[in-house]
C-alpha cells in the first residue's frame, strides 16, 4: 500500500472579500506526477502556495506524510518549489543557486559543489555552474530552478507553471524531460498548470479545479473521457456539449452531454448507418478549419446546437475538405462516447 | 508649411547639430564653472603667502602639502573629519535599514508613498534652522537633557558626538532613500524561494536581502559620507570647539588662501577614493 504525500481536509483561503480556495478534500499519493489544472483565478496556485507554506489556511488542515503542516512555515517543511518566473538569485551564480538548500543544510563545501554539478548534470546543463542567470535563456534558467529544487532531494516538489514562459517547441521537450526526470528520481512532483494538453501529458492523475473548487480528480483517461461535469468537459479538450431539446431530439434523452471531437465520423448526409449502438445526427457544415494533420469541422445541427467532428486528413487535402463548407453532412459516433454531464 | 515645422525637419535630418544645440549649456556651465573652478582650486593650492603681507605668492611650490602631513594639528582634523563622515555613515546605515524596510516591504501599500514623503519632508526645511533645532535640543537644560534625566543621564551636550548626531539627522533620508528602492523593488518570490529552499528568516536577510540591497547602500553611503566631510556650519554652531577641515578651510581663506586651497584638495581626494571604493560594489550603477 503506497503512502499518502498529500492530504488536504476542508481546505479555504480568502485574501479580504474574496475566496480563492473554496473547501478543497485532496490526497496525492506518494511518488505520483499530479497535475493541479485549471483557468487562471480556479485557486490552483493558491493551494500549491497553501501546501509549500507561502500562506495560511484560512480554515482546513495540510498534511504532508501523514504529519500537519498547517502551521508551519516554508523552511519547516520538506516541500521544494520551482516557481513560476523561476526566482533565481540574480547575485549568485548558477552552482551558488543550486547549491543554496546545502549551504543552509550545512552540507561540506566540496560535497556540497559535487552534488549540484550532479544536479546540473541531471538537467544537462554541465559546465554552466559559472555564468550568472542573467547569461541564460530562459529554458535554461527554467532548468537551473529545476536543478535547485530537486538538489536536496525533496520529498515532494511544487512546479507552479513551470513551462508558462517557453516557447512551445521547448515547452512539449521539456514536458517529456520533466516526466523522465519524475521517473528517475522518483520524487512525488505537483504540478500546476492552465494547460489541458500539458496536464494529460505529464500527468498520473489530475485535478480539476474551477472557482476555488475541484471539479473533478482521476487519470488523464478519466478527466478526458468521462468528464464529470460540464465545465470539465468544456475545459478539458473542445467543448462539446448537446443540451436539453437537442439532446433528447439526438439521444433520446435530456440534459447536458459531452462527446469529444475525434470520435465523431463525418459523413454524407445520404449514408446509412444501420448500427443500433450508433448516434446519428443531421446537419450543415458551417465551418471547416484545415490544422494540417486533421481538419475541424463545425456543424449546425437539425436538431438544434452545433458539434464539433474532428477528422485525421488520411486521404484529404486541404482542398477536398474545403469543398464540405455549407454541405449536408451524417455525424455519427458509438454511443458509448457520449458523456452525461451533470450541469 | 510652417517655420516651426521646417525647423524641427531640418534639426530631424542634423542630428549632430540636433545634439549639440542640446548640450552646449550644459557643457559651458560644467567645463567653465565646474571643473573651472576645480581646476582654479587646485593650481592654487600650489601657490604661497607672503607671510609679511599676506600677499598671494604665485609660485609652484609644495610647501602647503608639506606643512599639511606634517603639522599634527592638521593631521588631526584631517583623520577627525573621516572619522566623522564614516560615523554619520554607519549611523545613517544602521538606523535607515529598518526604517527602510518598514516603509518599502511591511507597511501597506497605500500607506507606503506618504511614509517616503515624510521621510523627505525634513529635505524641505532650511539647514541652519534644523541645526538650529538640534542646538536648542542639545543645548544645556534642553530636550534632550530633560529627556535622560528621569535615567539618571545628560545630554551630549555641544562637540563632537552632537555633531555626529546631528549630520546623522541631516543626511538620513539620503540613505533611506535608495535603501527603500532597492527593498521596494526586491521581489517578492526571491525571498520565498529562499524561505522554500529552507533558509530561515535571518539566513534569508543575510543571503538575499543585504547582498542585493548592497549596492544600494554603498550608493546612499555616498551622499552621507561625502555631506559630512563637506561640513562646517552644524560643527560651528554644535560642535562646540571642535573643528573639522571645512573650518580650517574658512578660517585660512581671508589670511592665506594657497593653504585653504591645498585644505580644500583634502576631502576632494578623499571622496574620489571613496568612489573608487565604492564602484567595486556597484553603487555607481545603482545612483
Amino acid at each position: 500500500m503506497e503512502g499518502i504525500a498529500v492530504r488536504l481536509q476542508a481546505l479555504r483561503k480568502t485574501f479580504g472579500e474574496t475566496t480563492a480556495v473554496a473547501g478543497v478534500d485532496l490526497e496525492i499519493r506518494d511518488g505520483e506526477f499530479f497535475s493541479m489544472l485549471g483557468p487562471s483565478g480556479s485557486g490552483k496556485t493558491t493551494v500549491l502556495r497553501l501546501i509549500a507554506g507561502f500562506e495560511t489556511p484560512t480554515e482546513g488542515r495540510v498534511e504532508l506524510a501523514g504529519q500537519d503542516v498547517t502551521g508551519l512555515a516554508p523552511f519547516e517543511r520538506d516541500v521544494h518549489t520551482v516557481f513560476q518566473d523561476y526566482a533565481l538569485f540574480p547575485h549568485m551564480t548558477v552552482e551558488q543557486n543550486v547549491a543554496y538548500a546545502l549551504k543552509i543544510r550545512k552540507v561540506p563545501k566540496a560535497e556540497r559543489l559535487v552534488r549540484a554539478r550532479k544536479a546540473l548534470a541531471e538537467v544537462r546543463l554541465d559546465g554552466h555552474g559559472r555564468r550568472r542567470p542573467a547569461q541564460l535563456s530562459g529554458g535554461q534558467r527554467q532548468r537551473v530552478a529545476l536543478a535547485r529544487a530537486l538538489v536536496g532531494r525533496p520529498r515532494l516538489l511544487l512546479l507552479d507553471e513551470p513551462l508558462g514562459a517557453l516557447d512551445l517547441k521547448l515547452r512539449e521537450q521539456m514536458q517529456l524531460e520533466l516526466k523522465a526526470l519524475q521517473r528517475e528520481v522518483g520524487i512525488t512532483f505537483v504540478f500546476v498548470t492552465h494547460d489541458q494538453e500539458e496536464a494529460l501529458t505529464m500527468s498520473d492523475r489530475i485535478a480539476v479545479f474551477h472557482q476555488g473548487r475541484l471539479e473533478q480528480v482521476g487519470t488523464p483517461a478519466e478527466i478526458y473521457e468521462r468528464p464529470a461535469t460540464s465545465f470539465v468537459a468544456s475545459f478539458v479538450g473542445t467543448s462539446n456539449l448537446l443540451r436539453d431539446d437537442a439532446a433528447r431530439r439526438v439521444l433520446g434523452t435530456g440534459g447536458t452531454h459531452s462527446i469529444r471531437p475525434e470520435k465523431i465520423r463525418v459523413l454524407k448526409e445520404a449514408a446509412i448507418v444501420d448500427e443500433p449502438e450508433h448516434a446519428t445526427a443531421t446537419g450543415t457544415v458551417a465551418e471547416v478549419v484545415y490544422l494540417g494533420d486533421t481538419t475541424r469541422f463545425l456543424v449546425d445541427l437539425d436538431a438544434g446546437g452545433r458539434l464539433t467532428a474532428l477528422q485525421q486528413n488520411l486521404e484529404t487535402s486541404a482542398e477536398d475538405v474545403a469543398a464540405y463548407r455549407g454541405t449536408r453532412v451524417r455525424l455519427t459516433w458509438h454511443r458509448r462516447h457520449t458523456v452525461h454531464v451533470p450541469d | 508649411m510652417s517655420l516651426l515645422t521646417r525647423t524641427a525637419g531640418a534639426l530631424h535630418r542634423r542630428p549632430r547639430l540636433r545634439l549639440s544645440l542640446l548640450l552646449t549649456a550644459p557643457l559651458l556651465w560644467l567645463a567653465v564653472l565646474y571643473l573651472g573652478s576645480l581646476t582654479v582650486l587646485f593650481v592654487s593650492a600650489f601657490w604661497t603667502t607672503d607671510s609679511f603681507t599676506s600677499e598671494v605668492v604665485k609660485a609652484w611650490s609644495t610647501d602647503n602639502f608639506h606643512e599639511l602631513f606634517t603639522t599634527p594639528v592638521y593631521r588631526q582634523v584631517i583623520l577627525r573629519s573621516i572619522g566623522v563622515a564614516l560615523a554619520v555613515t554607519v549611523l545613517c546605515a544602521v538606523i535607515a535599514f529598518p526604517l527602510a524596510f518598514y516603509t518599502a516591504r511591511v507597511a501597506r501599500p497605500r500607506w507606503r508613498p506618504l511614509l517616503v514623503v515624510a521621510i523627505l519632508t525634513p529635505l524641505w526645511a532650511s539647514y541652519l534652522v534644523k541645526v538650529y533645532a538640534w542646538r536648542l535640543i542639545l543645548s544645556q537644560g534642553g530636550l534632550a537633557d530633560w529627556m535622560l534625566k528621569p535615567f539618571g543621564l545628560s545630554g551630549p551636550g555641544f562637540g563632537l558626538s552632537a555633531a555626529v548626531l546631528t549630520l546623522t539627522y541631516l543626511w538620513l533620508p539620503y540613505m533611506v532613500l535608495p535603501i527603500h528602492t532597492a527593498l521596494e523593488q526586491l521581489p517578492a518570490g526571491l525571498l520565498d524561494a529562499s524561505a522554500d529552499l529552507g533558509a530561515r528568516p535571518g539566513r534569508t536577510f543575510r543571503s538575499v536581502v543585504l547582498p542585493m540591497v548592497l549596492p544600494s547602500l554603498a550608493a546612499g553611503s555616498i551622499f552621507t559620507f561625502s555631506l559630512s566631510l563637506g561640513d562646517y556650519i552644524t560643527v560651528q554652531i554644535i560642535g562646540g570647539k571642535t573643528q573639522l577641515i571645512g573650518n580650517l578651510v574658512y578660517s585660512n581663506i581671508e589670511l592665506n588662501l594657497p593653504m585653504a586651497a591645498a585644505l580644500g584638495t583634502v576631502p576632494v581626494v578623499v571622496v574620489v577614493l571613496y568612489l573608487l571604493a565604492m564602484r567595486r560594489t556597484g553603487a555607481l550603477s545603482s545612483l
